[in-house]
């Protein structure tokens, strides 16, 4: 007989490690990439995905340990969560990238790169 | 449906779904809370005085779009990774200036998103006349910008029509 609750369980820990694992190359990328942008570039998108997978790895499991009315209400309210850091994450990047260009940090180029 | 309305059921909707109590008291407070907010500022939540047919199926369209929005996240998130996780860090970054055709605000917006979340590139601003700055981390990815299928999507959302050329 199949074990749905190890099965779920298990896509549930596979969800939160991939997110974790975006996490941790958005860290790595804001530690190694050279400039400004570069950085921006790495956390503005890991940050997105992981954090959308951790929740939705969240969400999957309070259903799976109680189906009813409430957590019904509160994996509402994650997606939620899920829906404003969708807009609110690039919108930051895209504010901070705009502070940058304004306050005059150039953008590597790939020569700067060589040095 | 004059747009005040529509408004209020919205809040309602968001009120109950995070209040998760059902008795006669909350839901009164919601109604009260609701209407006030409706009365101050129920004009800036949709722009045009009238809800009318095609603001629904903007927001259909929109729902269609997004899984394809979610799979080149995904994609932009496994490129990204590599770039970072490659020993010798292959970027080259420069700065590309691209020429929209988007006209309404909304659909800008979501384009300038959009940007931001696939691969490797950021928008960094949006000129007057239309031209997105964007910065990008390696040659492919601008190809991939430059081929114009994100743009044309977004326009399908908002009901743009738009002549795709070649750049």
């Amino acid at each position: 007989m199949i074990d749905f609750d190890l099965i779920i369980d298990t896509v549930v820990i596979i969800i939160v490690i991939i997110g974790l694992f975006f996490f941790f190359t958005a860290t790595i990328g804001l530690l190694r990439f050279p400039d400004f942008y570069c950085k921006l570039q790495a956390t503005g998108k890991g940050d997105t995905l992981g954090a959308i997978l951790i929740l939705f790895g969240i969400v999957i499991y309070i259903l799976k340990e109680d189906f009813s009315f409430n957590t019904i209400l509160v994996s509402l309210k994650i997606f939620f969560i899920i829906f404003f850091i969708f807009l609110a994450n690039p919108t930051a990047t895209h504010a901070l990238t705009k502070a940058g260009l304004d306050s005059g940090v150039t953008p590597f180029k790939k020569e700067d790169l060589k040095k | 449906m004059n747009r005040k309305v529509v408004t209020f059921f919205i809040l309602f909707g968001l009120w109950c779904v995070f209040s998760g109590m059902f008795d006669a008291f909350h839901l009164a407070l919601g109604v009260i809370s609701c209407l006030i907010i409706t009365l101050i500022s129920g004009d800036l939540f949709f722009n045009s005085e009238k809800i009318t047919k095609s603001h629904i199926i903007n927001g259909l369209r929109f729902i269609k779009y997004l899984p394809w929005l979610i799979y080149q996240i995904i994609i932009a998130n496994i490129h990204v990774a590599y770039l970072v996780l490659h020993p010798k860090m292959p970027i080259e970054p420069f700065v590309l200036e691209y020429k929209a055709k988007l006209k309404k605000d909304i659909s800008k917006v979501v384009f300038a998103n959009s940007i931001i979340l696939t691969p490797g590139t950021i928008t960094m601003d949006i000129t007057k006349d239309n031209v997105f700055l964007v910065h990008c981390i390696s040659r492919k990815v601008a190809d991939d910008l430059l081929t114009g299928e994100m743009e044309k999507r977004v326009a399908n959302v908002f009901g743009e029509h738009i002549k795709m050329g070649k750049k």
